[in-house]
């Protein structure tokens, strides 16, 4: 499937380093108190975000997670708006109700990140019933961490869409902890073995690779678009805790951290330079992404305080207010 | 006009509302080839086809997420609970994803979706089948709750529920479904407007769904001693009408709240607090509740028709307030 010319690689590489960047930021605005709340960083698992979302095309939809920045970033979500609403203020792309937990644009077919392990499963099974119904020729992409494998809502979704014959693309970014909890204690079952109990195809990839996500991507969405639900499962690894300031007395030293040999940015980054990339040219890349984050925070202090009346208008659709 | 059972007066208005508008969809356990636990979406299936009128699995919980997602993606999805005491499986896609997503996504979107079903005891369905619920839901910021008394406001407001743009529960009684009464198919049904279902001078009686027609019978009764009780049939409990019930209150200066689900902290709970807030001064006695007993709805016919509020408990509640 994967051509050896760079230009792919490229465009998934900026989308990585873009979610990387905000990520990193966000670790240094959480501590200096710019934003509040419960952030979940998605560093280390960045691959997958870009391997499948920039798999997609514009008819398509993604239902996310708590640890959902990379996806909503990798579907273009607008940058400004997304650091304001995570900081809070009026101008966020959910208008500073939802945060980071709840970042969505449906414009772009984000269905929305949540606060719910497990929840985006069965909102992504409607977007694609929708999807079906309405003959639209898109995808519904539903994604998940391993932690979600133990709710009772992916096992109803796994049976339905397999039933319906639905186009969803499930996608497990296997870290390996189920919030504070190795995995291995918390499910007993494989992904594969259960998404094959339904006669739904799996495949398993090295989510920090981010040319293995996306060929395995593309080929089960094309798959996925006519003969119904797939599953990828893409191996990966949170260096970041369950949340920002998250101590991870549950988690030995070693596990910690991000070395190179599972970095997929790295990984990224040698494979262009492999391919006659220019380092000046990936630096360019960086350089880039930092000024667009650092533009986008400076908006994001600029911003004014959410508007407590505006909010409470829009708990219902215009004059329709209940209490 | 025509003559219809409620359960009638349902399924005409889910199949004027799928024939005026192609994104309407219904789905749920058993609704079409079996067409449905109580008959409400009988002959759908042959209109309109397994694409817009789905068997779904038993699978509450995705289902009603599914709806969510549908309606995020450009249908307008009816979904049945079999019984309202399946909820409790379906909370999170009502609490939390349905309720909040037009507040919680910055007020850009909305969730167009209804969700269908029967509460209410009498059929010695047990404690796991027979329950009112509607007090939990009408609790939600985000959710509106209707409960329809008679066929001509359950064809009128289903047909509002499934136009309106946010998430509306449609609580029918399963006591009623039998009832027939007179529809006129042209009338349009609002959302939040109660009914004076008898007028009178001499005191207020604040009910919807069942107990509306125990709390007419009431009144025939309380008539025969030249007590004339005013009857008024919320029919919506989120919004509900604030000013009508305001209103009589002023002229009777007396009040009754009845309904079938347990008396506390129940609808009634919420409609004596605000009278008492705002029309403290039109009342010429305490106001005073009837609901179910502080306990589970029981299978034996002898302890269900105990549990159960009926005309007796309507008079003397009406009684005590004019003593």
């Amino acid at each position: 499937m994967t051509k050896k010319r760079p230009d792919q690689l490229l465009a998934q590489y900026r989308v990585m380093r873009l979610i990387r960047s905000v990520e990193n930021s966000l670790v240094k605005l959480f501590a200096d108190g710019e934003v509040p709340g419960f952030i979940h960083l998605s560093v280390g698992q960045e691959a997958i975000a870009a391997g499948v979302v920039t798999a997609l095309d514009e008819r398509d939809s993604i239902a996310t997670t708590h640890r959902g920045h990379g996806h909503v970033l990798a579907r273009g979500i607008d940058v400004d708006l997304f650091f304001m609403e995570l900081m809070g203020k009026q101008g966020g792309i959910c208008g500073g109700r939802g945060g980071s937990m709840h970042v969505a644009d449906m414009d772009l077919g984000i269905l929305g990140a949540n606060g719910i392990v497990g929840a985006g499963i069965p909102i992504a099974l409607g977007s694609a019933l929708a999807h079906s119904v309405r003959k639209t020729g898109g995808v519904a992409v539903a994604f998940f961490g391993d932690g979600a494998m133990a709710e009772g809502v992916i096992h109803e979704s796994l049976n339905m869409a397999a039933l319906w014959k639905l186009p969803l693309l499930f996608v497990c970014e296997n870290n390996g902890w189920s919030e504070f909890s190795p995995t291995s204690r918390q499910f007993a079952a494989q992904l594969g073995s259960l998404a094959g109990a339904f006669g739904i195809p799996h495949l398993l990839v090295d989510g920090n690779d981010v040319e293995a996500v996306s060929a395995a991507a593309r080929d089960l969405i094309a798959q996925a678009r006519t003969d119904g639900p797939r599953v990828l499962e893409c191996k990966t690894h949170r260096v970041r805790g369950h949340f920002e300031g998250d101590p991870q007395k549950y988690r030995p030293q070693e596990d910690a951290g991000i070395g190179a040999e599972i970095d997929p940015l790295k990984k990224a980054e040698q494979a262009l330079v492999a391919r006659g990339v220019s380092a000046r040219v990936i630096a360019g890349i960086v350089a880039d992404a930092e000024a667009r984050v650092a533009a986008a925070i400076e908006k994001g202090r600029a911003d004014a305080q959410p508007d407590f009346e505006r909010a409470l208008s829009d708990v219902y659709t215009a004059n329709a207010a209940g209490g | 006009m025509a003559e219809m059972r409620y359960m009638q007066a349902i399924s005409q208005a889910l199949s004027d509302s799928m024939r005026d508008d192609g994104s309407v969809i219904v789905l749920g356990e058993d609704i079409a080839a079996a067409g449905g636990s109580f008959k409400a979406t009988r002959g759908l299936l042959e209109l309109y086809g397994p694409d817009r009128v789905r068997d779904t699995p038993i699978s509450e919980s995705s289902i009603a997420s599914a709806a969510v997602g549908a309606a995020m993606s450009g249908l307008k999805p009816v979904v049945e609970i079999m019984f309202m005491d399946f909820i409790t499986l379906a909370m999170d896609a009502l609490v939390n994803q349905a309720a909040k997503a037009r507040f919680m996504f910055g007020g850009r979107s909305s969730v167009p979706m209804v969700l269908r079903t029967p509460h209410g005891g009498g059929l010695n369905a047990g404690p796991q089948h027979s329950q009112c619920l509607e007090a939990w839901l009408a609790h939600v910021p985000g959710l509106k709750v209707v409960c329809p008394s008679n066929a001509q406001d359950a064809y009128s407001l289903l047909r509002a529920a499934i136009a309106d743009p946010d998430p509306v529960v449609f609580v029918e009684n399963k006591a009623l479904y039998a009832r027939k009464s007179e529809v006129d198919t042209a009338a349009s049904g609002v959302i939040g407007q109660a009914a004076i279902a008898r007028a009178g001078r001499d005191l207020t009686i604040v009910t919807y769904g069942a107990t509306v027609h125990v709390s007419l019978a009431a009144a025939q009764e309380l008539a025969r001693e030249q007590i004339e009780a005013e009857v008024i049939d919320l029919r919506s409990i989120q919004p509900w009408d604030e000013a009508c019930v305001l209103a009589s209150v002023a002229r009777t200066h007396r009040l009754v709240v009845v309904h079938e689900a347990v008396q506390s902290f129940g609808v009634g709970a919420e409609v004596a607090a605000r009278v008492a807030e705002h029309g403290f001064d039109e009342l010429d006695a305490p106001i005073v509740r009837v609901g179910a007993p502080f306990m589970p709805v029981a299978f034996a016919t002898s302890l269900e028709r105990r549990y159960m509020v009926d005309v007796a408990d309507v008079v003397a509640a009406a009684r005590k307030t004019l003593a």
